[in-house]
């Protein structure tokens, strides 16, 4: 691991520097600060992009001309099967919250540390032990599984590849997930440092409070679901098998009370990043603190209970589907008056446009589409004519990759001084943000015309009218792949060799930017006292 | 690192890792809800294939256990720490109890061919294989916790021999409590669910 | 941090766990005497209605929410109702199909 040396001058080693009990990669994995642990899960994610990014690749290259071109029907399910499962339960999901909900979160409210440190640890380690577990399908027995990440019944018990080792590494995954969203909630509940009233909390910060809580309601629903498809093919237990009485219908509403809330795991933490990065490049207080805080909790209240929108072709009852489609449309009003809140921030501001920026303002163009987008599928009418097509694909990544992971990289350029202590090239970073956002749209934006024409998804064949479209999307695809290499690169080299940064180079109002970069083991010599707003730019 | 203690941020912590806990046996409950819902008679029927007497019998030494966990904690917080570790014998002794009386009776479903994957069960009606599996299913993932909770407690004494848990320090000993109360509350709905179908 | 403070000094007696124990015990009589009398709907009305009875008194009484600060409560009746509302609209499907 490289680290970089002590320059800021401070007394205290900074947390990368800190010699334990363990020395090199064991002072790593043995860790208990929240930092380090935050590092842990960001190389862990990026590596398993990497591959979601590469097997996606694949199957783009597959999709560049109808026929068969470089795989056949067998090996696209299983490719479509793994990069779900990689991207959702291993990138996404953690994503925001392990990575800089560790590394921020603790020092934005003026703690040492989060509440259960070695729990934390504890949760990446039963990560990685799913990782291991979801990974050793690829070896073992009928090879990858190929039911799509969801693992409908009843070909999730039927089929002949190996889903056990998949289906179990996934609820071992959700158990990390449950655990980090536990200690989160805790540590906001008990550590906020004096003076920090819940209303003088940041705002990524709340919304890791609400994410928590929808991580401990909502996974250990998916976790039971699982085992019972576990249970299904090792015991014979009908749960959902018609031919023993059971509901494979049952099955996808089971699914979905985790599944559609794990949407809102994903994009809660990442809309907190957008309201801190706007706030510090708009030089000027977030509009609406009180309507973010309360849309925050909103969304995760009411998301629970619109999973029903998955399912309006599945046979459910006409009652079911109006009272679905009526929530989903309620669900989408706290995520407006967040677009609202945004944008109005940046209303008469002096903007200090640097990458973050960049980041942030994409972020609410890709999210307003993926957004707009779901409203046609929430719709009963018009989700019946786009139902399992191309549409969903585009509407999907638009907001789990245009908002996640735009938020994602956002966030990494927003807090890669205060991680490594040095500053990336800002220069190369513009280049790569504007290459990997022409690439994203080129890349989802024809599937939404494909969908409407009518292209069915998660097959490795196209009729030949939809051949233009796939070329643009699959050229779409290795553009933004090469903007994310520039992107990677640049970053890598700044925590290397980049410029020594300041401890305030945005000049940000919350605590993080008040502690030195990169911080020192413990965060601050003295807790803090919290007298102010956290986005006061009065002064 | 510091020591850092707060009694109260692992008491929330205990308390949501509950709500996980109800949650996960909450997915089931849905289930068998649809399920009973569907096949109103034949769960009716399957269950008084049960045996009342056993479940009732349970479902005292369950009450009985969580009665002397809580009445541990109390003893610690008065500071009789050998009366606490003495009621905690108890409870694990009642649990052991519970999970023999659960022995012998799955064992006699199993002799009737009544388990999940057998011949005979799938030649009983849906109803039959959908009770009967989430019997197998529902109480195996209670007993599960039986073990698991019995475990929690026996640690329990062992800190409080080694004197990490006294009488100003009890906060593992009362986590330890929660989720033994957990377990009883999840048995007082599973017992007239499966038992008492009328 | 290394403070450590007790909020809850309040100590449930002996006594009060007896009596407790004593009404659960009652009440398990109860739901199975009514099981063997024929109420019609009612029946499984009746014992969910018991069972929630003797759930509430093991949550306020043996796991203390009754002395404990607000917030315990608050969060476990937030808890309770997602799952019930969960549980309602799953049902939206399966009552009307």
């Amino acid at each position: 691991m490289d680290m970089p040396e002590n320059t800021h001058g401070h007394p205290e080693p900074s947390y990368l520097e800190y010699q334990g009990k363990h020395k090199g990669l064991k002072a790593w994995i043995f860790s208990t600060d929240h930092k380090r642990i935050g590092l842990l899960y960001l190389y862990t994610i990026l590596t398993f992009f990497g591959i979601g990014l590469l097997i996606g690749l694949l199957m783009k290259l597959e999709l560049i001309a109808p026929g068969q071109t470089i795989m056949g029907p067998d090996t696209y399910n299983r490719f479509f099967t793994l990069h779900g499962v990689i991207m959702i339960f291993v990138v996404v999901i953690p994503g925001l919250p392990a990575v800089f909900g560790n590394f921020v979160m603790p020092i934005q409210i003026g703690a040492p540390d989060v509440a259960f440190p070695r729990l934390n640890l504890l949760s990446w380690w039963i990560y990685i032990l799913g990782i291991l577990l979801v990974l050793s399908s690829l070896l073992t027995g009928g090879g990858a599984p190929d039911t799509g990440w969801t693992f409908y019944a009843p070909y999730s018990f039927e089929t002949g590849t190996n889903m056990l080792p998949a289906v179990l590494g996934a609820f071992t995954l959700g158990f990390s997930s449950i655990l980090t969203g536990l200690n989160f909630i805790v540590t906001i509940h008990r550590m906020r440092a004096p003076g920090m009233s819940w209303f003088k909390m940041p705002l990524f910060p709340w919304a890791l409070y609400g994410t928590g809580w929808i991580q401990l309601l909502a996974t250990p629903v998916v976790g039971i679901t699982l085992l019972m498809i576990v249970a299904e093919r090792t015991l014979g237990i009908g749960f959902f098998d018609p031919d023993l009485g059971g509901d494979p219908i049952l099955y996808q509403h089971l699914f979905w009370i985790y599944s559609h809330p794990a949407v809102y795991i994903m994009i809660l933490p990442a809309m907190g990043a957008i309201s801190e990065i706007l706030p510090a490049f708009a030089r000027k207080t977030i509009f609406g603190y009180r309507a973010i805080v309360i849309s925050t909790l909103m969304i995760a209240f009411v998301g629970y209970f619109v999973w029903g929108h998955h399912m309006f072709t599945s046979g459910m009852s006409g009652t079911a589907l109006y009272t679905f489609s009526l929530l989903t449309f309620i669900v989408a009003i706290p995520s407006a008056i967040k677009v609202f809140n945004w944008i109005s921030t940046l209303h008469k501001a002096s903007i200090n446009v640097q990458t973050p920026f960049y980041w942030a303002i994409s972020f609410i163009f890709v999210f307003m589409v993926g957004g707009l987008t779901g409203l046609i599928l929430g719709s009963l009418a018009t989700d019946v004519h786009v139902h399992d097509t191309a549409f969903v694909v585009g509407h999907f990544h638009y907001i789990v990759f245009g908002g996640t992971g735009f938020a994602f990289l956002g966030a990494m350029h927003y807090w890669f001084p205060k991680i490594y202590g040095r500053m990336y090239n800002a220069r190369r970073a513009n280049l790569g943000w504007l290459i990997f956002f022409i690439g994203f749209n080129a890349l989802y934006s024809p599937m939404f015309y494909l969908g409407v024409a009518g292209m069915a998804r998660r097959y490795y064949d196209y009729l030949p009218e939809f051949h233009s479209g796939n070329i643009i999307s699959s050229i779409g695809a290795y553009v933004m792949a090469t903007g994310l290499v520039i992107i990677v690169v640049n970053l890598i080299l700044g925590a290397r060799r980049g410029e020594k940064a300041e401890a305030n180079p945005w000049g940000g109002k919350t605590l993080e930017w008040s502690v030195p970069s990169p911080p020192p083991l413990e965060n601050f010599e003295k807790i803090p006292v919290v007298t102010r707003e956290p986005y006061d730019y009065s002064a | 690192m510091h020591e850092h203690r707060d009694d109260t941020a692992s008491k929330i912590g205990m308390w949501l890792f509950i709500f996980t806990e109800i949650l996960l046996f909450g997915g089931l409950f849905i289930v068998y809800a649809v399920y009973r819902y569907r096949n109103p008679v034949a769960f009716h029927l399957a269950g008084e294939e049960l045996n009342v007497i056993i479940g009732a019998i349970n479902t005292v030494v369950l009450l009985v256990s969580s009665a002397t966990i809580a009445m541990a904690i109390t003893a610690m917080q008065q500071g009789k720490r050998r009366l606490s570790v003495r009621l905690l014998w108890v409870t694990i002794l009642l649990a052991a109890v519970f999970m023999v009386n659960k022995y012998f009776e799955w064992g006699a479903k199993f002799e009737h061919g009544l388990y999940p994957g057998s011949d005979f069960l799938y030649s009983l009606s849906q109803g039959d294989v959908l009770f009967f599996g989430l019997y197998f299913a529902m109480t195996g993932l209670h007993a599960l916790h039986i073990i698991v909770g019995a475990v929690f407690i026996l640690f329990v004494i062992a800190y409080i021999r080694k004197g990490k848990v006294h009488e100003t320090r009890w906060q593992l000993l009362e986590n330890a409590g929660l989720y033994w109360h957990l377990v009883d509350l999840i048995w007082i709905f599973l017992f007239p669910l499966f038992y008492l179908i009328h | 941090m290394s403070e450590h403070h007790n909020e809850h000094t309040h100590i449930t007696p002996f006594k009060t766990h007896l009596l407790i124990l004593g009404a659960l015990i009652v009440l398990t009589i109860v739901t199975v005497a009514i099981t063997w009398t024929n109420l019609g709907v009612w029946n499984t009305t009746a014992a969910m209605v018991i069972a929630g009875l003797k759930g509430t008194l093991v949550l306020f009484y043996f796991m203390h929410l009754k002395f404990d600060q607000k917030i315990y409560r608050v969060m476990v009746l937030l808890v309770l109702a997602v799952f019930a509302a969960v549980l309602i609209l799953t049902f939206f499907d399966y009552l009307n199909r």
